[in-house]
């Protein structure tokens, strides 16, 4: 009832507004007006709004019309839109970046700078406390048992003779555990500093439990990067990678998934990328919602189109499901570093994956032989 | 003399939303604009959207009514731009200084300030009208955007007869008004 009163008082002062009543009407109203102040506000109200409306119609017209023409004359070549190549392109790139540039590279020494004597004097312990680096610590229970199992595989090798006639047996004991994923057919590894930075011995192991010795080409702590190179005869190369590493960062909720070694057979994780940036607004890294556990530190974070778009590092033990992923963008920089090196100055990343548009279990299955478990002990200076 | 006539009918044309005149306008002026905003670190597509919303500043000003033109439509278009592309800068805080300039300008601070504010009220409108959802949406822009009369959209929303259509009509416009003066007076009590 009081609906369908205010619709047909809209309806009045609608008309009246428009000019669509007759002058008989029209002075009625406008006594009405005069002597009822609701009235006359929803006529000040109405005007205010009708007028905007048309307003906005006549802008999105103008707007279209724009549009069109702007097709046109590209279009018939009176303007030169969208017609920037070659030299021009890159100028305007430049001139466009150079300030940025600049300024990043002015604020990153700011940063660093500040954040790593922040790191120094107050973070350590609370920082400790809630993160988690998710390499797997071994306990000398596990670790006999590890041992064994190394042996154990070592003799159904011999048996099955899949496997090389004399394989690198690991004569390490493993004290940290991770997981590496190659980033060429030839050996190059990325996995996590803190899995690497203690050790002087380090084995990877691929998921037919074969071990190679590796090395450790580079580490960078801050970014939690390392650059590992399997040095063993007995490594064969699996193929060309059928992922690629992605330069960009990616957008928040997209699909990912995990593929590493928190046990001593390779795990599969599902989960989405829950924020770009990491632990207390960290911009090296991103937050993903994944089941991670210690083992899983290092190993590569994929999007649906296999893709890698991070390297799994730590979570915040105080928290459910919220792990911290190392940005792809740094394996880039990490590379960049070693190519300084003559011997490495060939190793080119593909961002190109071969994988894209297969499903899951196609995709997990082609992943497999390029994803290892990193072993590593732990060595101490000043012990011996 | 001539050329002050010419500039008066464009204006004309373009308060109406003339082809002929908008056309015009955008052939003589888009190169210029062009240049000044890949030389001050914009790309093409940038170029774009600074040239077609210098153009709306230009259109908004031309259908005021109280525009007296002082100056050359060229003047002003670049100065619109200018001060647009002067100001996406310091907000992506790409840059701090000043940008060259390679033409006269005018003083058009006032204007890009109006434009700033008709375009959030602009941005109230269609938040509000998105949020209608169909048929309401439709309906609204049939009769008071498209001017279509009540007979045909009757007919063209499946009502029985106008009438029916005139209810509904009003009934959305209710809700429209509603969630637009929300945004509008959170809007403007916020600033």
């Amino acid at each position: 009832m009081n609906e369908s009163n205010d619709l047909s008082m809209l309806e009045v002062v609608e008309r009246y507004i428009r000019g669509e009543m007759g002058s008989e009407e029209r002075v009625h109203f406008e006594n009405l007006r005069k002597t009822n102040g609701e009235i006359d506000q929803l006529v000040v109200e109405h005007t205010l709004f009708l007028q905007q409306l048309g307003r906005f119609g006549d802008r999105q017209e103008f707007q279209a019309s724009l549009s069109e023409v702007h097709a046109e004359l590209s279009g018939n070549g009176a303007i030169h839109a969208d017609h920037l190549a070659g030299k021009a392109k890159v100028i305007y790139m430049w001139n466009r970046y150079k300030r940025v540039t600049a300024i990043a590279a002015s604020i990153a020494v700011i940063v660093a700078v500040s954040t790593s004597s922040l790191f120094n004097r107050i973070v350590p312990a609370a920082n400790e406390h809630k993160l988690q680096e998710l390499t797997a610590v071994v306990d000398k229970v596990k670790e006999d048992a590890d041992i064994i199992k190394v042996k154990q595989d070592n003799i159904e090798k011999k048996i099955t003779g899949d496997v090389a006639a004399s394989p690198t047996k690991p004569d390490i004991i493993a004290h940290f555990k991770g997981t590496g994923f190659l980033i060429d057919g030839k050996g190059l590894m990325i996995t996590n500093a803190h899995v690497v930075k203690q050790s002087k011995n380090i084995f990877v192991q691929n998921n037919k439990g074969q071990n190679f010795k590796a090395i450790v080409l580079q580490l960078d702590v801050t970014r939690d990067v390392a650059i590992i190179k399997i040095d063993d005869e007995n490594f064969r190369s699996p193929g060309v990678l059928p992922y690629g590493i992605s330069r960009n960062t990616s957008p928040i909720a997209e699909s990912i998934f995990t593929l590493g070694f928190p046990r001593s057979e390779i795990v599969y994780g599902e989960g989405y990328l829950s924020a770009r940036t990491g632990y207390n607004g960290d911009t090296l890294s991103c937050q993903i919602s994944v089941d991670a556990n210690p083992g899983n530190s290092g190993g590569p974070v994929f999007n649906t189109n296999g893709e890698v778009i991070g390297i799994l590092s730590s979570k915040e033990e105080a928290t459910e499901g919220a792990v911290f992923a190392v940005q792809s963008k740094y394996i880039y920089q990490a590379v960049d570093q070693l190519r300084k090196n003559a011997i490495y100055d060939k190793v080119k990343l593909s961002s190109r994956s071969l994988i894209s548009g297969m499903d899951k279990v196609q995709q997990v299955k082609k992943l497999e032989d390029y994803i290892y478990m990193v072993k590593a002990d732990y060595y101490k200076p000043e012990s011996k | 003399m001539k050329e002050e006539n010419n500039e008066k009918l464009l204006l004309q044309g373009l308060a109406r939303n003339d082809k002929k005149a908008v056309e015009t306008i955008y052939r003589l002026n888009y190169s210029m604009v062009q240049s000044l905003i890949i030389n001050n670190n914009g790309s093409a597509d940038d170029a774009k959207d600074i040239f077609q919303e210098a153009m709306i500043v230009l259109y908004e000003k031309a259908r005021s009514g109280t525009f007296e033109l002082n100056c050359l439509i060229k003047t002003y278009v670049y100065s619109v731009a200018r001060r647009l592309w002067l100001k996406k800068l310091q907000q992506a805080s790409r840059f701090g200084g000043d940008i060259s300039v390679a033409e006269n300008t005018v003083p058009v601070e006032e204007d890009v300030e109006d434009h700033h504010r008709r375009d959030s009220e602009f941005g109230m409108m269609e938040k509000a009208m998105d949020g209608l959802g169909e048929p309401c949406r439709s309906l609204l822009e049939a009769f008071y955007l498209k001017k279509q009369n009540m007979q045909e959209i009757a007919s063209a929303f499946g009502y029985t007869n106008a009438e029916n259509a005139k209810t509904q009509k009003y009934k959305c416009l209710v809700r429209l008004k509603k969630v637009f003066f929300t945004h509008y007076k959170n809007g403007t009590g916020n600033e």
